[in-house]
């Protein structure tokens, strides 16, 4: 039977404000542990929350950056449930009136025959709520410590419709949200601190069936190599029971990933009743159209259509165009290096080149690069006005990377500047012709392979300096003669 | 010194008759002598209460004091008071020492009053007689062996009894006007949102309001003007500016219309109470006022959908008391699931786990449009009923409590019977308006309360309506025996 794969995601953004969703205790990562938690976040008896407008603002701009209806009335509800790092015994968050709803996006990804595919998905809804704490079993023998710096930092927990067919696909979602966000300004998008999370609702259904297979939702699933493996995984394991007869149990299961394996955390019967209600101590949102326009009016160029604008300004192609703009500070980079260069297509090659090799190799963020948007397009402006060639410019981009200064500098230390002046390159292509008489003798007989011989002897000569162009073309005529 | 009102202390103050450290030594004193018998305090901040006499004197002495500098006053202990242990009346708080202030508390050091202590109530605020408490019942001052009603009942035999000039306390279906007219005192529950919670140890949120219990309207007036404000920590609270309440309470009562609510006046009213509500009604017709019979056709519904409401907003705002961070834990868990169970289970007495339990049915899946969602539009239908009201008439009046105190232990095996303590209270807090209640007579030698309900924000007005009733008549001015 031929299987069909069907996937939802809820994401965890962690807002980027500067202090909590409800107190005025500071969100930095790293701190020491219940530092940031003052006696709001401590849940202690007569506190009371007040709303972070801030926090309201990022939601808007997301909203507003997926074509969403933003709520001009929206709603905090309390999410009822016992556990030692929630501190009030429930969760501030949104239920039936999220400030965020139904929008959507377009993923772009690998399809099936390796071809580049791209889909429309919805996205449900997107929410505020604030953080948990964190437990620690480790260090403490017996007993478990509680760190509350996390308790009330603003989350905004987008839901995506069940539109998803594929890992794959899951993984470019979650990737365009992530992108998203960061070019928003509202989420560092930062994994490993648990500042961007994903559970995935994954179920199968045989191909053409209308209605859905039972869920299990995966949780724990924090990089996108983890949440391609953890549905595969998942997916495979769904199929082998109904093929086997079995049922799937609707559940919650935690991914494994040194195991890689997906285990069972929860069943539908032990799943909470949240007992969610309005929170009698805060106020519904009003959202006006006013306030919607103001957000809208800080919104920066979205990925989509500064990846339309690459194309049509500097003819890219649609590929490198969607590489340049996955994130925010490459595709400001490259923006920088083409008005420097003057030549874009060069310095998109260069930028998805040699850069991100190097960047990559030394694991080096694109904003901390040793050379500087404005050093590479200079130059890569070196190379245009044929003062240095391309191969050269692999040496001068080395030295500049190892931090022998900008171009201009490197060029004239290490004298890697183009030999253009043809009566020089003349008296060298002489100077080869009448030591080689053989091969000048074999090469006039019809043996043109030699070309090569006679580039690389001029080039050996001229220590790689030698115009390539101007050389070919000399080199051509004093053969033939 | 202890008869006396709080603006006649304030005078005495001011002219230097005596000082705050005398005026507070002297009700120290007399905390120490009666207080055994009334029960009325959890704890008595002894020396901090010294120590802010002193400072209140020095204030005074350089010409730097406000109205209430070095007045005493006495809190219920349900305001977080910073380095005081703040109980709530409950054993789960009993070894908690707040960190911070209520806002509150901290307006009433700003004004340089003195604190006494933190008074008596029912545990969480959950009930109308104060027999909850983990501290023990307090005793009616009027009458040993009876109520001081609840759950505000600390503060209300307090000041009966002399052993505090004036006392804040709380309101969510009653707690401040049912204590305040079973002990003869005047008390001001205000607009929902006027009064800042932060810092007040919540109850039911939507419900709970703070305000004063004094022995006056004049004195109410001031303890209001301390209290009321806009707290940007509290959301709920109303940023809207704050009037003078002293200055409209001798206005004219000349055309005043006042509505009595024919279901006020049914069949569960002691008959005594009633002739007594009918007596302080035909004073205010003497003082130029008409009288409007009115209906509030949702009235019987009061006491079922605050018993849906209260209980389920606490039953969410108790989760916080599991033992994990502060407040009682039980001994030698074996498990997180034990510690919970038992710290819960042996923290809270029989009142508050009921209506926790209460409050999780409603809230629960499958039950929540049939309770809680019902409740909420029984809510709008009681608001609706009094807007209807206040287009034709500036003030509701009726009894503050079906009857006057009744015996300790009579109702506590009976919780509907004591639920029904609030009949007339209740409504008031389910709309959010602001009402008060105000000694109006005595049955058997117990007093009785009249209460007046206001339209949203008329607090000067009620203020005005009570302070003139109490310039002809001397209800407010008797005081229980056996304590001089």
């Amino acid at each position: 039977m031929k299987w069909e794969t069907v996937i939802g995601l809820e994401i965890h953004a962690q807002l980027a404000t500067s202090s909590k969703i409800f107190s005025a205790a500071a969100t930095a990562y790293g701190a020491a542990p219940n530092t940031q938690a003052c006696a709001v976040d401590l849940g202690l008896p007569g506190v009371l929350p007040v709303l972070n407008a801030e926090a309201v603002r990022m939601a808007i701009k997301f909203g507003l950056a997926i074509n969403a209806h933003i709520a001009p009335y929206s709603v905090f509800a309390r999410k009822n449930y016992f556990y030692p790092d929630l501190p009030k015994g429930y969760q501030i968050s949104q239920f039936e009136l999220p400030i965020v709803g139904l929008g959507q996006l377009t993923i772009e990804y690998e399809g099936a025959d390796s071809e580049p595919a791209s889909k429309l998905i919805g996205v449900t809804r997107a929410h505020l709520e604030e953080d948990a704490g964190k437990s620690l079993h480790e260090d403490f023998h017996g007993l478990s410590g509680i760190d509350l710096n996390r308790a009330g930092t603003p989350l905004l927990e987008i839901v995506s419709e069940p539109d998803m067919r594929s890992a794959a696909e899951a993984v470019a979602y979650m990737k365009k949200i992530h992108s998203l966000v960061r070019y928003l300004e509202i989420c560092d998008g930062n994994m490993q601190e648990g500042s961007f999370r994903c559970d995935a609702n994954v179920s199968v259904r045989p191909a053409g069936q209308q209605t859905l297979g039972t869920r299990t939702e995966l949780k724990n699933l924090n990089s996108f190599r983890f949440i391609e493996r953890a549905i595969n995984i998942e997916v495979e394991r769904q199929i082998d029971i109904i093929e086997g007869g079995g049922t799937v149990v609707q559940e919650t299961r935690l991914y494994d990933a040194e195991r890689n394996e997906t285990r069972s955390m929860r069943s539908k019967e032990e799943a909470f009743d949240y007992r969610y209600f309005p929170d009698p101590d805060l106020l519904p949102v009003g959202i006006s159209e006013d306030d919607i326009e103001a957000v809208r009016a800080t919104l920066p160029e979205l990925p989509d259509i500064k990846k339309a604008r690459f194309i049509r300004d500097y003819g890219l192609n649609d590929k490198d165009a969607g590489i340049l703009t996955a994130s925010r500070e490459l595709a400001e980079y490259f923006e920088q290096v083409a008005g420097v260069a003057a030549d874009a297509r060069l310095a998109a090659n260069w930028v998805m080149g040699d850069l991100s090799a190097q960047l990559n190799k030394d694991g080096i963020d694109i904003t901390a690069s040793p050379v500087s948007a404005s050093q590479l397009g200079a130059m890569i402006r070196r190379i245009v006005d044929k003062t240095i060639s391309g191969k050269i410019a692999k040496q001068v981009f080395e030295a500049m990377w190892a931090g022998e200064g900008d171009a201009d500098e490197v060029i004239a230390a290490r004298g890697l500047k183009q030999i253009t002046d043809s009566s020089a390159l003349e008296a060298i292509i002489a100077d080869i012709i009448t030591s080689n008489p053989a091969q000048v003798e074999q090469y006039r007989a019809g043996k043109e392979k030699l070309f090569g011989f006679f580039v690389g002897q001029a080039m050996k000569a001229t220590q790689g300096k030698a115009n390539p162009a101007q050389l070919n073309e000399l080199l051509k005529r004093k053969l033939q003669q | 010194m202890h008869d006396r009102t709080i603006s006649e202390l304030s005078l005495g103050l001011q002219r230097g008759e005596f000082s705050s450290e005398e005026l507070t030594t002297h009700y120290l004193q007399r905390i120490e002598t009666y207080d055994q018998r009334l029960n009325s305090y959890i704890t008595v901040t002894k020396e901090a209460a010294l120590a802010m006499a002193r400072a209140a004197d020095r204030a005074i002495a350089r010409g730097d004091a406000g109205p209430l500098t070095g007045v005493p006053v006495a809190q219920k202990d349900i305001f977080c008071t910073d380095g005081v242990r703040t109980s709530c009346g409950s054993k789960m708080l009993d070894n908690f020492i707040a960190p911070y202030d209520a806002t509150t508390v901290a307006q009433f050091n700003a004004a340089g009053m003195v604190l006494l202590g933190k008074t008596n109530m029912d545990e969480f605020a959950m009930g109308s007689s104060t027999e909850t408490s983990f501290y023990g019942a307090v005793h009616n001052p009027w009458r040993q062996g009876t109520v001081p009603g609840g759950s505000s009942g600390g503060s209300a035999a307090a000041v009966a009894a002399r052993l505090a000039p004036a006392a804040t306390g709380t309101d969510t279906g009653g707690s401040i006007r049912q204590p305040a007219a079973l002990c003869g005192l005047t008390g001001l529950k205000p607009t929902y949102g006027r009064v800042s919670r932060y810092g007040m140890i919540a109850f039911a949120s939507s419900l709970d309001q703070g305000g004063p219990m004094t022995r006056s309207a004049e004195d109410a007036a001031l303890l209001l003007q301390v209290m009321a404000g806009f707290d940007e920590r509290d959301s709920t609270s109303v940023d809207r500016p704050v009037p003078d309440y002293s200055a409209g309470l001798n206005g004219s009562l000349e055309g005043l219309r006042i509505g009595l609510p024919g279901e006020y006046f049914s069949d569960g009213l002691d008959a005594a109470v009633g002739a007594a509500i009918e007596q302080a009604i035909s004073e205010y017709r003497k003082l130029g006022a008409t009288i409007v019979d009115i209906n509030l056709p949702h009235t019987h519904l009061a006491v079922p959908a605050y018993y849906v409401v209260a209980p389920a907003e606490c039953s969410s705002n108790l989760s916080r008391f599991d033992g994990v961070r502060y407040g009682y834990r039980c001994t030698n868990p074996v498990d997180l699931t034990d510690m919970y169970k038992r710290s819960r289970g042996e923290g809270f007495g029989a009142e508050v786990k009921r209506r926790i339990m209460i409050g999780t049915y409603a809230l629960s899946a499958g039950y929540y449009d049939a309770y809680y969602l019902r409740a909420q539009k029984i809510r709008r239908l009681i608001s609706d009923d009094f807007r209807a009201a206040f287009a034709d008439v500036d003030v509701i009046m009726g009894p503050t409590t079906p009857g006057v105190a009744f015996d300790l232990a009579a109702r506590m095996d009976d919780p509907v019977a004591m639920y029904l303590s609030d009949i007339y209270t209740i409504a008031v807090n389910l709309a959010g308006l602001p009402a008060m209640s105000i000694a109006a007579g005595f049955v058997d030698g117990l007093p009785l309360g009249l209460q007046l309900i206001g339209d949203y924000f008329t607090e000067p007005r009620l203020l005005n309506i009570a302070h003139r009733y109490q310039q002809v008549t001397d209800w407010h001015r008797q005081w229980p025996e056996n304590f001089d």
